[in-house]
């Protein structure tokens, strides 16, 4: 912290700070929101009710919340980390405990303007929390086995109140982006092959029992697993449309069947066509070209972070930032595999396209959070 | 100071190096996508075209094949025919309408379908098959499906349709399929997906629905592959269903058509059972329907024909109608008091043609009166006086309870629509039903089957079956489900005293085969065939004293629904018993004249293996017996005697 005290005369002031902006990010961002909105238009048939005015107004109130973060000093942010680790972790505990009873099984706080999903929070104050630990801790401590155990603690409590929800998407991305950061940090790389083979190891052990006497799920256990590793054998459920999606997909071919002349997207064999599947809309309108522009468009995101962490010198905001992208990365990974039939469903939008306004709200502030490091780096 | 920014160094060199490592496998993930999408957009792009834009994969259910029901022989009642139709699915045919009139051109269609048709496809999702037409002649589905590049949308179709063999004889037990309507499926919490498919058939009356849930079966499914004509290009994946359960029932098909024959004119019905282990082998109520009318859906028309018959051809009268079991109700009234000690077998009552007990006068029906009667006469002459007389004794409590000990008075729990629990009335009833006390003059009329005591026909039967057996024998319908015989519980033994059930006994067989007997004229000459049994004629008005006094009408001079019903029950063989029948021939006049002739020919054909031996019938009847069964309405006569292979 001293030594961010001791520059701070270098770090910008006043409007001037505007001038220090990452603008390329913002211009990116606004990029693929566009995109996002001109398929829930298309999707909509044509039409800007009912998604794409909610949309367009959410992303307003993102970008008006991303530049207030980004013009906060970011060693205020770091100062925050723990209380908005800790606010999270109680939001998820009420709805999960207040929820049931009281709410009647709600996932999200009304605002008034939206609904908040405190899980989609955690996944950027997890983030913060665990930059803000490494921050602090020394690095030749960051290796040993009880300052590793700590952050896994901080990972695992907000999982595990997500998978009870349940939701698996959500926990996928927390575990994996709290991992990113500590593999970031310099946790020792023998830390991440061992949890990997325990993991395979594991998973090999249950599916070796099956069907002998020390089997270790039952039976019906092991059916769900079928289903959702393989999901052509519930032709009725998601297995179909993952077929439907894939044709789509592959329908688009080069240059796509142009905007609103998708068919597959007009036959509504999709509940979740407005969110987690509207990547198939877009491939099946504007064909490869449109699809890999929008890979385009993410992976530049992912290159201007990273060349954002790589100059930045204070620990907590390179941390940060690469936790931030890393998010960012899991989200439209996750989202896009799952609708070209790399990985099972599910329940994951894609990032600033899907419909939906906690993932855009905490993803934009996030990226307020990445602008802030930016504009206050140490210089 | 130095020291720090060696560490912050250090430390920044190390998230630098790894921060590289992590973006550069980013990036690569982000390639292998963009592979992926170049393999699915581009190498196989033609593929998946085609499919999107000239196949389209359909998951269609397969709706499961309905179980069928057969008689206690295997002989099928309820059976599936193959019914040819066109379906249209709105989302392969653009213009619903146009198409329908191309298809117009083709087959004869009424305008009544197209507009059903059109309403349908609006209703129903878009990829939902809608039919147009069912119960097509082989010619015309081959024209649809022989022109099918024209008619984009249109599929020709094959299903099942229920189909009853028997026609109108088993429209009250078997009941009748229809297709699926929204009340019933208001009516379901969480239905079965197979409900969705148009025109799928469930139970609405009868066995078809009460055990609906054994003859469905389940659906199966199939992803077939269709060009942009419809024609199934492939069959990608198919998942068998599952054929519903069969259903043996215990009726005797033969008998049951004899019986259903029988009454034919007649607004009545006839159960007979066997009494020692209660199947039930015939279920006649007269008259019936077609139930193949409403498989096809009836027509307003017909529906008003049967609703308007005063006959009430739709009431199933065998378990839903209720009657007062008039003289037939005696045995229970003698065996409460027997039973109770009150009053001996050989005890005397000395009938003058009336009694008089709370200030009224009860008459007997022979205004001159019996004389001296016991048990044996009383019950062979149908004394009403006696009853009165033994009925003050012993008090509607104990009749009560030895009615419901015989089975009166209890709902069975047979797969049959609407089965009545009927009426065996007590002091506490009375009190909370019609909030009055009960009278003296309530027990009277109960002790001979009159006031407030309701039976139905399979009641009386299992009434009978009790008195033949003396064990508390209980009805069966169904006799073996997926061909595994349905267990039956033993009869036990009703506890009555031997030398009791005996004088009922002996006085029933004096009914049908003492000179005497009320039921003389309707006997059996065959000693191994006797008939055991009462008459009972019940009074459905109330006989004034002035008309007493003028000379009460005789039944022929009264209309049809004021005169008196007329019932018989018996059992036979009278030594051995076997089978057990009850009649009611409603507004039938006396008992002895319109229900015992009845008895004992569907008796005879029971123990005649459904056809009775005329040699069976005194001398002097066979003549007339012979002319009356070759009238019969019978289906197929003579009876094949082709063995019995189908199972």
């Amino acid at each position: 912290m001293s030594y961010l005290e001791h520059q701070i005369k270098s770090v910008p002031g006043g409007a001037r700070k505007l001038l220090y902006v990452n603008w390329s990010l913002v211009l990116l961002l606004v990029a693929i929101v566009t995109i996002g909105l001109a398929m829930l238009y298309s999707v909509a048939g044509g039409s800007f009710s009912p998604w794409v005015e909610p949309q367009a107004k959410r992303f307003i109130m993102g970008m008006v919340l991303m530049f207030i973060i980004a013009m906060v000093p970011i060693w205020f942010w770091r100062n925050m980390a723990g209380l908005a680790y800790l606010g999270s972790v109680l939001l998820l505990l009420a709805v999960e405990f207040v929820g049931v009873t009281g709410m009647g099984a709600q996932r999200w706080i009304d605002l008034g303007f939206m609904r908040l999903q405190p899980s989609e929070l955690m996944k950027i104050a997890l983030v913060m929390m665990l930059a803000a630990y490494y921050d602090w801790l020394d690095l030749e401590k960051v290796s040993r086995p009880f300052w590793v155990l700590l952050p896994v603690v901080l990972i695992m409590i907000p999982t595990a109140l997500v998978l009870k929800q349940p939701d698996l998407g959500t926990a996928i991305l927390l575990v994996t982006g709290g991992g990113i950061v500590m593999f970031l940090a310099g946790v020792h790389w023998l830390y991440f092959g061992a949890v990997i083979a325990a993991g395979a190891g594991t998973i090999y052990t249950v599916f070796a029992s099956r069907g002998t006497e020390w089997q270790l799920l039952k039976d019906y256990q092991f059916r769900r697993i079928d289903t959702f590793l393989d999901p052509a054998s519930d032709p009725l459920g998601a297995g179909y449309h993952i077929t439907q999606s894939k044709i789509a997909l592959g329908s688009g071919g080069w240059a796509g069947r142009g905007f609103m002349e998708g068919t597959q997207s007009r036959l509504n064999f999709l509940p979740e066509k407005h969110t987690d599947f509207i990547f198939t809309t877009l491939a099946e309108e504007f064909g490869f070209v449109g699809a890999f522009s929008l890979l385009a468009l993410y992976g530049g995101v992912l290159i201007l972070c990273l060349g954002s962490a790589m100059v930045n010198r204070d620990r907590f905001s390179s941390l940060l930032i690469m936790g931030v992208a890393a998010t960012f990365f899991l989200f439209f990974a996750v989202n896009m595999s799952m609708v070209m039939g790399m990985a099972p469903v599910v329940g994951v939008p894609l990032p600033l396209v899907s419909y939906g306004g906690s993932a855009m709200l905490v993803l934009l502030a996030g990226f307020g959070l990445v602008q802030s490091a930016h504009v206050h780096r140490p210089r | 100071m130095k020291q720090q920014d060696k560490d912050l160094d250090q430390s920044a060199r190390v998230i630098r190096r790894r921060a590289l490592v992590l973006g550069g496998l980013q990036l690569g993930f982000a390639g292998l996508l963009t592979l992926r999408m170049r393999y699915m957009q581009i190498d196989q792009a033609d593929q998946y075209r085609m499919l999107a834009e000239e196949n389209r994969i359909n998951l269609r259910l397969l709706p499961p094949t309905r179980g069928l029901i057969f008689d206690r022989n295997g002989v099928p009642i309820a059976e599936n025919d193959q019914n040819y139709r066109v379906v249209v699915v709105r989302e392969d045919a653009g213009d619903v309408a146009a198409a329908l009139e191309r298809l117009r051109a083709l087959i004869p269609i009424t305008q009544e379908d197209i507009d059903r048709t059109l309403r349908e496809t609006a209703r129903r999702s878009a990829f939902v098959p809608v039919t147009v037409a069912d119960r097509l002649a082989w010619e015309d589905i081959s024209r649809v499906a022989v022109n099918a590049p024209a008619l984009p949308g249109l599929h020709p179709d094959v299903g099942q349709s229920r189909i009853y063999p028997m026609g109108q004889d088993f429209a009250h037990v078997v009941g009748y399929v229809g297709p699926v309507s929204d009340y019933d499926l208001s009516k379901l919490e969480d239905p079965d997906p197979v409900l969705q498919i148009p025109e799928f058939q469930i139970g609405k009356v009868g066995v078809e629905a009460k055990l609906e849930g054994d003859l469905r079966g389940k659906a199966g499914n199939t992803q077939i592959e269709v060009n942009a004509v419809g024609r199934v290009m492939r069959e990608l994946s198919r998942t068998e269903g599952q054929t519903g359960n069969n259903l043996q029932l215990t009726v005797d098909e033969k008998l049951q058509n004899f019986a259903q024959a029988r009454l034919e004119g007649e607004s009545a019905a006839v159960v007979v059972m066997d009494c020692q282990n209660g199947d039930l082998l015939a279920l006649a109520s007269s008259p019936s329907f077609d139930p193949n009318l409403f498989v096809r859906g009836i027509s307003s028309a017909d529906y008003g024909l049967l609703t308007n018959n005063k006959y009430r051809p739709l009431a199933n009268k065998t378990v839903q109608g209720l009657y007062p079991p008039g003289s037939t109700f005696k045995m229970v009234t003698a065996l409460a008091a027997l039973e109770a000690g009150l009053v001996g077998v050989e005890d005397t009552v000395y009938c003058p043609g009336h009694l008089t007990a709370g200030g009224r006068r009860f008459h007997c029906w022979k205004r001159g009166g019996h004389g001296h009667m016991n048990l044996h006469n009383s019950l062979m002459q149908s004394c009403d006086v006696y009853y009165y007389d033994i009925s003050q004794r012993v008090g509607i409590d104990k009749i009560t309870e030895m009615a419901r000990k015989l089975g009166l008075g209890t709902r069975y729990d047979i797969p049959m629509s609407a089965v009545a629990e009927g009426l065996t009335p007590t002091k506490a009833w009375k009190r909370k039903r019609k909030d009055a006390d009960w009278r003296i003059g309530d027990t009277l009329n109960a002790s001979i089957g009159q006031g407030y005591v309701l039976a139905s026909p399979l009641q009386l039967a299992v009434m009978t079956s009790r008195l033949a057996t003396g064990t508390d024998v209980t009805p069966h319908l169904v006799k073996a489900v997926d061909g595994v015989d349905q267990p039956r519980p033993e009869p036990q033994s009703l506890g009555l005293k031997r030398s009791n059930l005996l004088g009922v006994q002996r006085a029933m067989f004096a009914v049908s085969n003492n000179r005497r007997g009320t039921a003389y004229r309707s006997r059996v000459d065959d000693e191994g065939l006797r008939i055991a049994g009462k008459t009972g004629t019940s009074q459905v008005r109330n006989i004034t004293k002035a008309e007493r006094a003028r000379g009460v009408f005789r039944n022929e001079d009264l209309p049809w629904e004021r005169r008196d019903h007329a019932l018989f029950v018996g059992y036979a063989p009278a030594e051995r018993p076997r089978y057990a029948i009850s009649v009611v021939v409603e507004h039938g006049g006396g008992g002895s004249k319109a229900a015992a002739p009845i008895a004992r020919d569907v008796m005879l054909a029971a123990m005649g293996d459904g056809m009775p031996d005329l040699k069976a019938y005194p001398a002097a009847h066979r003549g007339a017996a012979k002319e009356r069964l070759d009238a019969l309405h019978l289906r197929n006569r003579p009876a094949p005697a082709k063995p019995k292979t189908r199972a």
